[in-house]
């Protein structure tokens, strides 16, 4: 096993009833976990690595097929006076060019989740808004000739002024994105929890400090990709993209197509070249495919190049964020108050605004801290709409929250350790809710902490920072704990409306996950799921879990996640974001499997005249438990629900097909009080790392990087290892080199890779990986969402370690050369 | 030098992983588009097509290219090497494929057939390529979701194979 160095054995945590405990009695055949939580190799690398994958763009296409391509925007902020396209019109091979005036009459706005006149089609109507928007459509022959075309399209705009920084646009003298809306600062929400007011009055000391997270996108190395195809004869439409979810944006599109769900049949692909939240923001391309399929009467296909993607596809929303806390003098933080101000460009795409809100519960992060109060702001700007991008919402708040704990260290001369533990929430407490009304599930922080920071590894860091200091080099040390919320309640954006709106409204909670187990007339087993894979494994692992209650080899589980709307089980949380594959499809799949193996080991109990309870399932057979010779092929007991229905034990239903679906209780809508429990599971992540910047070329380089994860059972821990690489990554990423950058005019200035730096191999040092298990009590498994943590703990750990390297208290990011320069010519200037 | 005209079709041939292939681009068509629309062989991926992302490496006549930056007609009669064409002849995975696979070297597989054609590449010709040459080779590919970790140890134990 590749746990290279995992220095820690798994150090676990019984204290919790798992789930199945408070279900209906079951049959309780033995279950052996005997691939589930092994570090399986993949099955989906067989036909990646031969080339043979099936991507969005490799599948076959049909003859009738056209080629699209955008005409975008070159000014943030403009009226659309005329569009002419004549002269693309004549090219040969030029079929049509939709534009928005025929978006406008075919298709509704998308529904937005603020009852705000912030109107968006699939092209812009009437008015550009950002740079990049997309204005006209070409269908031609093929992709070249519809490039061609592009530039034969004439649009003239007359430009208007423009807001661009956040806080400049939500004044009141601001131009204005939506004239329709009035303001540009579209929502604003207070919120108390506790007696914040008290507590900072109470106070020794109140200290404060204003972060401001930047825009930027973990762009998957894939493009988006959409295939449309009207059906006139059913009046619907049929689409493959590389969608991801969640599938709460289906709705949206059949409404702006102006068809029943039904109509409106959704394929994505079995694999997708990774995602990380993005290819939500595919759905608007969709609907405009959709629309130019039913025009052109031809299939439709699109796939975006690297220049649309980075000017126009997703970006975070920036957050800036004034969090204070009211400190006692020994480092106890008794009330936080954050003030968060969130740009989320042109336009409020669903699901937005999430990342606001995702983490609301659970603002006080890994620390008991009663009282609270947050503001809650939203501004629209004219840069491109954000979206879903890894962490969601998490790293916003944790470069604010974990920025804010240094700070309090530093004024009050204490240990920054000594600070996070005195405030963190004790093991005992667990479940614990939190002051704005996350139920956290299980952990043991400060084990964690003293696990990660034991074995020398803190000493070590502290001896190089020591060695460094005392040879004039600037060397830091930084920490961030973070809590890792998984699955998100449906129910968790319902709190930016007021109460009485929310009654309106009607009640929004839950998250359900659907899938659905197969054994065919001959035994053999397939899987179908709600969820949308990115290269995350989830073939493996879910044939992991069937092997294990069907006593089959993980190879013997055919998982094919391509999804068809039309066909497969989905509801309205399904797809692949916001950590829900382990606490939820997985769950769904698991039960599926139970159901099935409750259903064989009846029917084999009839055979071999023993008790269901008395049947073990292993090696493909169904035995007794104390006489393996008494069997029954496992492909036997199939046959017998397909070839012979009439010897079913009473009541049982015929075929071996089970769908499950799961939701669980924990997730319930928001109080009148606005407490949520925003998540179901919440993995615990403690980081600490050692940096040093160069004087002269002012350059991070990351010394040693120690990320200690507590995502509960890791259900493979290959896969699970490979999540927190890649969010360590990302997280660095966002740290030192990602940014979306825009001029005083709103053009952009990152549109090629050239321009916006994702780290390589030589930016991305490997990091020490050490995990504990706190099972989950509230899932089955015991599993807890683990494909975020870093992309949360690793930027406030990496400024930390910056701000105690540089001794300086507002490390913007990225902390590129040039910033950090900056930064430091400041601070060696004398004062005045 | 062939003239080639700028409007028409051409008929283009070469070997593709050691069988002869042909078939009919512009000028103007990438190698890419070429390999992926014309001869349907999608192994070959398209992350940026400006010579960054390394995703549509492979390699022709002995030495890695980006397909995004190379046009097919400057193909025809050459040697060209795609990801399809690494198995071994029974269809086994061949010894780097079956070290991506140990070590978790890719999770969506976007990026892979671009570094799986860059290591065979170097591997071809340093066949114990010290750390620093594996770096330089890796740093010219652009992975989101691996954080490069599993795909150095699958290249440092070819490396390090007898
Ligand atoms: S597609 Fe050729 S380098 Fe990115
Ligand atoms: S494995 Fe997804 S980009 Fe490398």
């Amino acid at each position: 096993m590749c746990f290279g160095l995992v220095a820690t054995p798994p150090v676990r945590y019984n204290r919790t009833t798992p789930r199945e405990g408070r279900e209906p009695a079951r049959i309780m055949t033995e279950i052996a976990a005997r691939h589930v939580g092994q570090p399986t190799e993949r099955t989906e690398d067989l036909r990646l690595l031969r080339g043979r994958g099936q991507y969005a763009d490799d599948l076959a296409v049909s003859p009738r097929t056209v080629h699209a391509a955008i005409l975008r925007s070159p000014h943030a902020h403009a009226e659309i006076v005329s569009i002419d396209a004549k002269a693309a019109l004549s090219l040969p091979g030029v079929i049509a060019v939709v534009t928005g005036e025929d978006v406008q009459a075919l298709t509704d706005p998308f529904l937005v989740a603020l009852r705000q006149p912030l109107h968006q089609w699939s092209l812009a109507v009437g008015r550009v808004r950002y740079v990049g928007e997309p204005v006209a459509l070409v269908l031609a022959d093929d992709r070249y000739l519809a490039e061609d075309a592009l530039d034969l399209l004439s649009v003239s705009y007359r430009e208007l002024p423009v807001a661009l920084d956040p806080a400049e646009a939500a004044q009141e003298d601001a131009p204005l994105v939506h004239e329709a809306a009035g303001t540009n600062l579209v929502s604003v929400r207070d919120f108390s929890y506790g007696d914040p007011d008290g507590a900072f009055a109470a106070a020794d000391r109140r200290i404060a400090l204003t972060t401001r997270f930047p825009r930027h996108s973990y762009m998957p190395i894939e493009n988006f990709v959409v295939v449309a195809e009207y059906h006139e004869g059913d009046g619907a439409w049929d689409v493959l993209a590389n969608f991801q979810g969640p599938y709460s944006t289906h709705p949206v599109m059949a409404r702006a197509l102006r068809v029943p769900g039904a109509r409106l049949r959704l394929r994505t692909p079995r694999d997708s070249g990774g995602s990380f939240g993005i290819k939500l923001a595919v759905f608007p391309y969709i609907v405009l495919m959709a629309i130019a399929a039913r025009m052109a009467g031809r299939p439709v296909k699109w796939v975006e190049d690297r220049y649309e993607h980075l000017l126009a596809a997703n970006s975070c929303p920036e957050r800036v964020t004034t969090i204070e806390a009211a400190v006692r003098d020994d480092g106890t933080i008794t009330a936080l108050r954050f003030d968060q101000l969130e740009d989320y460009g042109a336009y409020l795409r669903a699901p937005m605004p999430g990342p606001l809100y995702r983490m609301h519960g659970a603002m006080t992060g890994a620390y008991d801290i009663p009282n609270l109060a947050i503001t809650s702001k939203i501004v629209v700007t004219n840069r491109m709409p954000a979206g879903l991008v890894r962490g969601f919402g998490g790293p916003q708040l944790y470069f604010a929250l974990e920025r804010l704990i240094q700070r309090v260290a530093v004024e009050l001369d204490l240990d920054p350790l000594d600070v996070i533990r005195k405030n963190l929430i004790p093991a005992h407490a667990f479940p614990y809710r939190a002051a704005a009304g996350a139920l956290y599930d299980s952990g043991d922080y400060a084990k964690a902490i003293e696990i990660a920071t034991g074995d020398g590894r803190l000493d070590d860091l502290i001896r190089r920072r020591d060695a460094a200091r005392a040879e004039g080099r600037l060397y830091g040390i930084g920490f961030a704990a973070v809590v890792e919320p998984g699955m998100s309640n449906m129910g968790y954006l319902s709190t930016l409306l007021t109460t009485e709106a929310r009654e309106r409204a009607g009640p929004k909670n839950g998250a359900i996950s659907l899938a659905t187990v197969n054994v065919d007339p001959l035994g053999a087993v397939s899987v179908s799921a709600d969820c949308m894979p990115q290269g995350q494994g989830h073939e493996t692992v879910l044939a992991q879990i069937v092997a294990d209650q069907l006593g089959l080899a993980p190879d013997e589980i055919a998982v094919n996640l391509a999804h068809d709307t039309g066909k497969d089980p989905w509801s309205i949380a399904a797809g692949t974001y916001s950590c829900r594959f382990t606490p939820g499809t997985a769950v769904a799949v698991h039960k599926a499997a139970r159901q099935l193996r409750d259903k064989l080991a009846r029917i084999a109990s009839n055979t071999l005249n023993l008790r269901p309870d008395d049947l073990v399932f292993t090696g493909a057979r169904i035995q007794a438990r104390d006489n393996p010779d008494n069997a029954v092929a496992f492909a036997r007991a199939a046959g017998v629900a397909h070839w012979a229905p009439a010897t079913l034990p009473d009541g049982m239903a015929p075929g071996l097909r089970e769908t499950a679906a799961w939701t669980p209780p924990e997730l319930a809508a928001p109080t009148e009080g606005d407490h949520i429990n925003t998540s179901l599971t919440y993995g615990f992540v403690f980081d600490m790392c050692g940096v040093e910047v160069d004087p002269i070329t002012a350059q991070v380089r990351i010394d040693r990087y120690v990320t200690m994860h507590d995502s509960g059972k890791l259900l493979n821990p290959l896969l699970a290892e490979g999540q927190v690489l890649g969010a360590f990554a990302q997280g660095v990423g966002t740290a030192l080199h990602e940014e979306f950058v825009y001029d005083s005019e709103g053009s952009f200035l990152t549109a090629t890779f050239a321009d916006y730096l994702v780290p390589t191999v030589n930016e991305v040092p490997r990091p020490e990986i050490l995990h504990m298990e706190s099972p989950s009590p509230f899932t089955p498994l015991g599993a807890k969402g683990a494909g975020e943590g870093n992309c949360l703990a690793t930027p406030a750990c990496l400024a930390n370690a910056v701000a105690d390297a540089l001794g300086i208290a507002d490390p913007q990011l990225p902390m590129t050369p040039k910033r950090l320069h900056a930064l430091m010519a400041a601070r060696d200037e004398p004062a005045p | 030098m062939r003239e080639l005209n700028g409007a028409a079709r051409h008929r283009i041939g070469f070997t593709l992983n050691g069988r002869a292939v042909s078939g009919w681009a512009e000028p103007r068509l990438l190698l890419t588009d070429f390999l992926r629309q014309e001869l349907g062989e999608t192994g070959t991926h398209v992350g940026c097509e400006h010579g960054i992302c390394g995703a549509c490496t492979i390699r022709i006549d002995g030495r890695a290219v980006r397909g995004c930056l190379y046009l097919a007609v400057q193909a025809d009669g050459r040697e060209v090497q795609t990801v399809e064409g690494l198995a071994d002849p029974d269809g086994a995975l061949n010894a780097l494929q079956r070290a991506f696979r140990k070590h978790h070297a890719l999770q969506c597989g976007y990026c892979t057939p671009g570094l799986l054609m860059s290591l065979t590449d170097l591997f071809a010709r340093t066949p114990r390529p010290s750390e620093a040459q594996i770096l330089d080779v890796v740093g010219g590919h652009l992975c989101r979701c691996t954080g490069y970790a599993g795909i150095m140890a699958a290249a440092r134990e070819v490396a390090a194979e007898p």
